[in-house]
């Protein structure tokens, strides 16, 4: 069934199915750079990567030159995409802030070292 | 105004009766706040109780008097110089008065009845029997001498009918304008005697609270309020139709005393007073109930009279019997000719079916009569406390607690007065035998009040005693048949004696003491005192000229006295005769103890020179009344006044007649005019003088003159002397008798609470307390605290669990959060998956 998939992906013309799985690729990517990551930028960046692999499927979803086959989101997907960028970008600034205190107080960014709250 | 007397006198008498209501309730609720310490409070209740009084005239003068013709007098044919002064039509038959006749007629039907009067009554009386002359006899017919009616129905429990309504005789008149006209004295009187009281704070010298003298806000409204409520009260027993309605103002006169005795309340001896007073009192109001409920369970009425029209004349049924008999018509039926015999409901229900023992009794004639006694001593016994008489008098001197103008108005008018006028309402109910006991009581009351009097010193206890002992000769005239003679005395006496109090009071404003013998010489200080208190005493002892009309009220009205006595005791004979001579006695003890208090205050030199240079005529306002009373203690008795033939009008149907005892066989009550007869009357009077002379005689030689020491006397005499002074040792043997044992009764009664309720109760208390001890470790503690502990402990040990995910590290988190969603994701698939396969 895999090795189908794999071969329907291959053969066929490129469509939202491709670009679903690009946006899966980098969602795992940024996910696993979020758990390996001591360096809490890494973390950040990891964050970044899963938010944007989010936005592909949205685009795609929303784009009217790929067929899915079924309905389409229309420029709500772009809008979405939108939305999702600046809260990447308000959540950017946030986490920044909190890693230069983090940074100030500790001399460091390593967020195993951030585990006061622990119960 | 319409002045017919069915319909004016219930109005008239009803107001003067409601106003000193008003005004007590006025003072009740802003009786402070009337002027400067509520000193118009005072006006208030002047006010209120002069309109009374001048209604009272109102109903007497314009509305009684001009409906109802005197009876011609007895005094004019029997005074040998003749008192002609009405003109009196010369009657031929010297023993029987016209009105005599008129109310004897059914018995001397007989007799020649050749005046209109005779004939008119004769008419009526026929009429009634007959039932169908009724017109005609209305053309004839003399006035009707009562009003019966009804204000207000309480209500109606099966049988019992509970009223506010009026039985307005010439008597209640006669007693309204009395006790109105004392009592506007005595209010005014105390306007003046009463003016400290305005002061704010009062200082009381006799009461010491923490060293110091009391000091307490002015109860002067207080005072008028209760005095008008008083007022009230016992007009309320005079107006009253029925027995109940004078029951509840007995009650009410009752209180009213124990307040105003009590008025220096925290003066310890005046609260026992009033209580004194008040207790004393209930034991005489409980043979009261019971005399009330003899009556009631047996005639079923408590009304005096008989229902009557709007024309005052009485209802009959068809058959021409009274259509809704009240007591009296009941027991004094014209079939009987009046005569007390006592109804077939009084008989016991065996008696009456019995044949064998109804005619065993009806031969013997006495069923019912002891019933009739009870009753009749069960009244008694209410009039026996409220007029203080033998063993109920102990509470009367202590009375003395309260302020004087209460004195005068408890011993003339209002309480005293009560119990002798409802022994006069109630008297067609007493037969022979409860008339003999009503004798026999105020005559040991007379003598032993008056041998007390004789050794008092302070000036109120002196007059207190007089007035127990005054009292005792209503109750002996009353006694013995004289109906007339007591309440003669004691509407004279209420005049005098209050005149007397309020000159006491006078003397005790100015010299600050009660004790006589810190008095002396006071006439020249006080002459208006000492002179109208002379008058008071002329008058008690009855000061006139034997044999002719001339004299103070209280010659008439013990003369009087003193003639029936002799007739009951020329008729009855034997032992009887005591009762005479211990009215002569106490005549002759009177005029001393009269005397030597007005000797001992007023003449002579000052024995406290200190007290004597203090004194000081009391102000107008006290003199006033003063001399007003002293005007009618001289002559309200006198015969061109006719208070007899008012009272004759008022004598109950069929008690002129006298009476034969049926328990007792040899007991003769005889008619009240037979006491008119010359030779008695002769007797009587010379007995009456020559008594009272002895005694003023003595008293001047002792305390005038000088020849005799007190000393010495008291010496010589020291047992009789010290059974005096501590007053028969009354107090005492009350004391040893009742108090005492009440008090053994109650602390054993105390200690059978403590040592057995007391330990039941504990050990109730106990055993509830061990049962939830073991409650609370059974259940509370295992079953219900368990539960909660587990569940407490569950949460917490799952709390405990879940810490362990509370790693801190971020890392770690992301893997859940990544982990989560794999498996969530997973399950969703596999969902799917069940659900479409």
């Amino acid at each position: 069934m895999t090795s189908s998939l794999l071969a329907n992906l291959l053969t066929e013309p490129p469509g939202v199915a491709h670009y679903m799985t690009v946006g899966a690729v980098m969602f795992v990517c940024g996910a696993m750079c979020m758990a390996t990551k001591r360096n809490a930028l890494g973390v950040l960046m990891g964050i970044e990567l899963v938010l944007n692999g989010a936005n592909l499927n949205f685009i795609a979803f929303g784009s009217k030159y790929l067929d899915n086959g079924g309905p389409q989101l229309g420029l709500d997907g772009s809008l979405i995409a939108l939305f999702v960028i600046v809260l990447a970008a308000a959540e950017a600034a946030v986490a920044l802030a909190i890693a230069l205190n983090f940074y100030n107080n500790h001399d460091s960014i390593d967020v195993d070292r951030a585990d006061q709250l622990q119960g | 105004m319409d002045l017919t007397p069915a319909t004016a006198l219930p109005k008239l008498l009803a107001a003067a009766w409601l106003l000193p209501l008003a005004s007590f309730v006025v003072i009740l609720f802003v009786g402070k706040r009337l002027g400067p310490h509520g000193k118009w409070a005072g006006y208030l209740a002047v006010g209120a109780i002069v309109s009374a009084f001048l209604l009272s005239c109102v109903a007497m003068f314009a509305v009684w008097l001009p409906n109802h013709e005197l009876p011609v007098a007895h005094h004019g044919e029997h005074h040998d110089e003749g008192d002609q002064h009405d003109g009196a039509p010369a009657d031929d038959d010297h023993q029987h008065g016209t009105a005599a006749l008129l109310q004897d007629a059914p018995l001397t039907a007989c007799a020649d009845h050749d005046s209109p009067f005779q004939l008119a009554a004769f008419q009526e009386n026929e009429a009634h029997a007959d039932g169908h002359a009724v017109e005609e006899g209305h053309a004839a017919n003399p006035p009707p001498t009562y009003y019966f009616g009804d204000w207000y129905s309480l209500g109606q429990f099966g049988a019992l009918k509970l009223t506010i309504g009026y039985y307005i005789d010439a008597l209640t008149v006669t007693m309204f304008c009395m006790v109105t006209l004392i009592a506007s004295c005595v209010h005014i009187y105390a306007l003046g005697y009463m003016h400290d009281e305005l002061h704010d704070p009062y200082h009381d010298h006799e009461v010491i609270v923490h060293g110091h003298h009391l000091h307490r806000p002015g109860r002067f409204h207080r005072f008028f309020q209760y005095l008008s409520l008083f007022c009230f009260s016992m007009l309320g027993i005079v107006i009253a139709g029925n027995v109940a309605m004078v029951f509840v103002f007995w009650e009410l006169v009752g209180i009213c005393s124990y307040f105003l005795i009590g008025f220096y309340f925290e003066r310890h001896s005046a609260s026992t007073a009033a209580n004194k007073a008040f207790i004393v009192n209930r034991v005489g109001d409980f043979g009261m109930l019971i005399g009330m409920m003899a009556l009631w369970a047996s005639l079923g009425t408590f009304a005096f009279g008989d229902k009557q029209d709007a024309k005052g004349q009485t209802v009959l049924t068809e058959s021409g019997a009274i259509a809704e008999p009240g007591i009296f018509s009941q027991l004094r039926t014209a079939e009987n000719g009046y005569r007390l015999v006592p109804p077939a409901s009084m008989i016991a229900e065996e008696t009456r079916n019995d044949p064998a023992i109804e005619a065993e009794d009806a031969a013997a004639g006495k069923a019912g009569h002891w019933l009739l006694l009870v009753a009749g001593v069960g009244i008694f016994c209410g009039c026996v406390g409220k007029s203080a008489q033998f063993p109920l008098h102990v509470w009367l001197p202590d009375a003395m607690e309260g302020p004087t103008p209460v004195s005068a108005l408890v011993h003339s008018a209002t309480m005293v007065a009560a119990g002798v006028y409802l022994v006069g309402r109630f008297y067609p109910a007493f037969c022979p035998e409860a008339l003999l006991v009503i004798a026999i009581i105020g005559c040991i009351t007379l003598s032993l009040a008056a041998t007390i009097a004789i050794t008092a010193t302070d000036i109120k206890r002196v007059l207190a005693y007089s007035t127990v002992s005054q009292l005792g000769y209503m109750m002996l005239a009353l006694g013995l048949g004289g109906w007339i003679a007591g309440l003669f005395h004691l509407i004279t006496h209420a005049f005098f004696k209050s005149l007397l109090f309020m000159c006491s009071g006078s003397v005790i404003h100015a010299v600050h003491t009660n004790d006589m013998t810190e008095m002396g010489g006071l006439r020249k200080k006080m002459p208006i005192t000492a002179y109208t208190m002379l008058i008071g005493c002329l008058a008690i002892i009855g000061a006139g000229v034997p044999l002719t009309p001339i004299g103070f009220s209280g010659y008439f009205s013990k003369d009087s006295i003193i003639e029936q006595a002799w007739s009951h005791a020329q008729t009855n004979g034997g032992v009887y005769w005591a009762f005479l001579a211990m009215a002569v006695i106490g005549a002759s003890m009177t005029a001393f103890y009269m005397f030597r208090l007005w000797f001992m205050t007023f003449t002579g030199a000052p024995r406290d020179h200190h007290k004597y240079d203090h004194a000081h005529e009391s102000p107008r306002v006290m003199t006033g009344p003063l001399v007003l009373l002293a005007i009618f203690a001289i002559a309200v008795a006198w015969p061109a006044f006719r208070l007899t033939g008012l009272l004759e009008q008022a004598q109950p149907v069929g008690t002129a007649a006298g009476g034969s005892g049926v328990l007792i066989e040899d007991l003769v009550v005889p008619a009240e005019h037979l006491s008119h007869a010359p030779n008695i009357k002769l007797r009587a009077g010379l007995a009456a003088f020559s008594s009272a002379f002895i005694g003023v005689f003595g008293a001047a030689v002792v305390y005038l003159w000088g020849y005799l020491n007190p000393r010495e006397i008291k010496q010589t005499f020291k047992p009789i002397y010290t059974l005096l002074w501590n007053k028969w040792y009354f107090d005492q043997l009350y004391n040893f008798l009742f108090i005492q044992p009440a008090l053994f009764i109650g602390r054993q009664i105390a200690a059978f609470d403590r040592g057995v309720i007391d330990w039941f109760l504990h050990a109730c208390a106990w055993t509830v307390r061990l049962f939830s001890m073991v409650f609370d470790v059974v259940f509370d503690r295992t079953l219900v605290d368990g539960t909660v502990n587990t569940a407490a402990n569950w949460t917490w040990d799952f709390g405990l669990l879940l810490r362990r995910f509370q790693t801190g590290s971020l890392r770690q988190y992301v893997l859940f959060i990544v982990m989560g969603t794999w498996f969530m994701c997973l399950a969703y698939f596999a969902a799917a998956f069940v659900l479409m396969s």
